[in-house]
């Protein structure tokens, strides 16, 4: 009546990490610890969907997008875009006029995010393929210069408010008081994360991409088109940035033109501590990251809370560059 | 015209190559020629109109810091081919390091030229401390922690307002003294000739000192490194000891400018260290030439002076034109309302991006550093050219 450990190793450790971070913010917090509980999973499920492009472009061309924190800063701006034409200002409160709007909102902002992703790919990325290391991660860097100034220019350089069309109610189940928008956030990411391991792990497109990420001569020798799936994994990533995006909105109800240069950084510290081309790791990360962040301000830390995510980064680059869950690719030289 | 050039060159040929040859000598003398030359240029038109001499004297003292963080910087990127995107926060520690050195906040007077090495030397060991763990992973982790670290170093000092008077930053920085010798004039906010001259000299000293350690074993070490580690380490360098020199050598450069550029102002904050700085030192190195010193310092001069004096001229000029508003459709093309200042970063993106795809190495290329980064696209296309043979 061996348990078998191997298997359950996992849920184990999450769990047991959930319970953790639960009693530290019942010690830090007291009657808060469920509010800040919830949050730290909400922020955690933003951070998880904009790591897991990174992750994912890691994974397959082994380059840093420093881009892709903007693509995250983008959708929330598409978000705003979209809401402020359609005249909305304050909550909804049809379910169904709530529902389509949505929908449109997330679809929208991950259609062309997912579209700017791919056009950068195709202008400042594939060019410099082959191209000495450095190159690459130059056009990286200048391209987020670019779309965070495009936004300075012609939107705004201060903060832009958005409309929360969430009404801003509690649900009830059992002895849980959960808002909407802390459940919407939390489900929707957890969806969108298990379509999209769904996916790669069972569609044949997936399969094109994880062969790509494996050997990519390889892969182009069996018949993949490397291009388009490289095209394909920009796509998939940026769009998550995207919606990443439209939820900062809907919960914060803020953006800024800077606000993806921070948060990206966060989201490749959540990449790297679940192992960079890890897709579950980088979900997993990403909540990590959330509790890090909820813990250190609720603890009363709160200035500090940035300085202790890239302190972690610099100590998991150190300590174990493989992240938790561990990978192959950060081969040490 | 092609005979005239290759006389010309022939009879210039023994000046060349005495220069060639003694490199610090020529350094010092193009040096010279620039200090003279800078703050004649703008006595005639049209750079009259813009300023004052003094103004721009004392602008040329501002660009001459970010000369120093571009030569720093490019040891790092240009030599040892390590991309470091945190470079501020190494300009922002021999900043404090001055700040706390000699300021009334710390009620201390060291003198800047003691300064200048300590915060040097407090800027390298922050690069060991910081470069030690790091310099092990590969490449682009490097760039990610140092990101990370450019954004801690602000960030500590923002926070730490018990020790750092937070976002008021520290005031009252001392000025260098010359302790009344030779009976110049001292260095002060109505005076930026010393400055001028200072910054000058550490340029000159930095420079030479680049180029020494260029020709030397370690300089040829980062070569070798840049363009193939495995074969670097496998003919016996030390991969992690020599990446090390070349980063705490760009940390202490960036420390010295800090020192400088503290002692200048006599007043710092954390803004003033931002990812913005490195990004700027970069695009600077990138723009003059990665791995070529000479054209990084112009590089980091002509960048320096588009931000700050070109921009704001286009501006005056674009509102003195009282051109009528344009109208394409949707969209209407007022040049007057439009703050060129504003795309000074969207700008620089762009650079960045272009000269990557376009010209890699950079307006005034090192030779080597040329052919390197052509060497893999034409690697490319001769197996391309191998395959259409063999067929």
């Amino acid at each position: 009546m061996a348990i078998d450990f191997g298997r359950w190793r996992g849920p184990i450790v999450v769990a047991g990490f959930l319970l953790a971070a639960y009693a530290l913010m019942v010690v830090s917090a007291g009657a808060q610890a469920q509010d800040q509980f919830i949050n730290a999973l909400t922020i955690g499920a933003v951070y998880a969907l904009i790591a897991l492009g990174y992750t994912m472009v890691y994974g397959i061309i082994e380059l840093i997008n420093f881009a892709h924190g903007e693509i995250f800063m983008c959708g929330s701006f598409v978000s705003w875009w979209l809401l402020t034409t359609l005249g909305f200002t304050g909550a909804i409160g049809d379910p169904l006029v709530l529902g389509g709007v949505l929908v449109l909102t997330f679809i929208t902002a991950m259609v062309v995010m997912g579209i700017v992703g791919v056009v950068i790919e195709r202008v400042a990325y594939r060019p410099l393929r082959n191209a000495p290391r450095l190159a690459p991660l130059i056009t990286a860097i200048g391209m987020s210069f670019i779309l965070q100034n495009i936004v300075f220019v012609t939107i705004s350089n201060s903060i832009v408010t958005i409309p929360q069309i969430l009404p801003n109610t509690a649900l009830t189940f059992g002895p849980i008081a959960i808002r909407q928008i802390n459940l919407f956030v939390i489900v929707l990411a957890l969806g969108l994360m298990v379509a999209l391991q769904v996916f790669v792990r069972r569609t044949t497109l997936g399969r094109a991409m994880r062969s790509t990420a494996m050997d990519r001569e390889a892969a182009q020798l069996m018949g993949v088109d490397i291009n388009s799936t490289i095209a394909l994994t920009f796509f998939i990533g940026s769009a998550l940035a995207g919606a990443a995006g439209v939820v900062q909105g809907l919960y914060f109800g803020v953006t800024h033109f800077q606000i993806g240069f921070q948060a990206g950084l966060k989201a490749f510290t959540a990449a790297v501590l679940g192992g960079i081309g890890n897709t579950t790791g980088a979900a997993i990360g990403g909540f990590v990251i959330g509790f890090i962040e909820v813990l250190a301000s609720s603890f009363g830390y709160g200035r500090w809370s940035e300085a202790a995510v890239f302190g972690t980064l610099i100590l998991v680059l150190i300590f174990r560059p493989t992240g938790i869950l561990g990978q192959q690719l950060a081969d040490r030289a | 015209m092609t005979t005239t050039r290759i006389g010309l060159r022939q009879r210039l040929g023994p000046a060349r190559e005495f220069l060639r040859g003694h490199q610090s000598l020529s350094i010092t003398f193009g040096m010279a020629i620039a200090a003279v030359v800078l703050p004649l240029i703008v006595l005639i038109p049209p750079f009259n109109g813009f300023g004052t001499q003094k103004d721009f004297v004392g602008g040329f003292a501002d660009a001459g810091v970010f000369v120093l963080l571009a030569i720093g910087l490019n040891v790092v990127v240009g030599l040892a081919g390590l991309l470091d995107l945190g470079y501020a926060a190494f300009f922002a520690i021999g900043a404090y390091t001055m700040a706390y050195g000699a300021s009334g906040y710390s009620g201390l007077d060291t003198p800047f030229w003691i300064m200048i090495v300590v915060g040097a030397f407090v800027a390298a060991v922050f690069g060991l401390l910081l470069g030690a763990p790091t310099l092990r992973l590969r490449g682009d982790y490097l760039a990610i922690v140092t990101l990370g670290f450019g954004e801690i170093v602000p960030l500590v000092f923002l926070n730490a307002d018990t020790y750092t008077n937070g976002t008021n930053g520290i005031t009252g920085i001392a000025q260098p003294s010359l302790y009344g010798l030779a009976g110049i004039n001292g260095f002060g906010f109505t005076n930026p000739w010393p400055y001028y001259i200072t910054v000058l000299l550490i340029i000159t000293i930095a420079t030479m000192l680049v180029y020494r350690l260029q020709d030397s074993r370690l300089g040829r070490a980062w070569v070798a490194l840049r363009e193939d580690e495995l074969a670097a380490a496998s003919m016996g360098i030390n991969t992690v000891s020599t990446k090390l020199l070349a980063f705490a050598i760009g940390a202490s450069t960036a420390g010295l400018a800090g020192v400088f550029y503290s002692a200048k102002l006599a007043s710092i904050t954390p803004q003033q260290f931002e990812f913005q700085v490195s990004f700027t030192a970069l695009a600077m190195v990138v723009l003059g030439g990665m791995g070529n010193t000479w054209g990084v310092i112009l590089g980091a001069f002509i960048v320096y002076e588009i931000q700050s004096q070109g921009l704001h001229q286009l501006d005056a000029f674009a509102k003195s034109l009282h051109a009528p508003p344009i109208s394409l459709g949707p969209i209407t093309l007022d040049l007057s309302t439009i703050n060129f200042i504003n795309y000074q970063y969207l700008l620089f993106g762009l650079a960045l991006v272009l000269m990557m795809l376009l010209r890699p190495e950079g307006l005034f290329p090192s030779r080597r550093r040329r052919e390197e980064l052509h060497e893999a696209a034409a690697e490319v296309e001769a197996t391309a050219a191998d395959a259409v043979s063999q067929t």
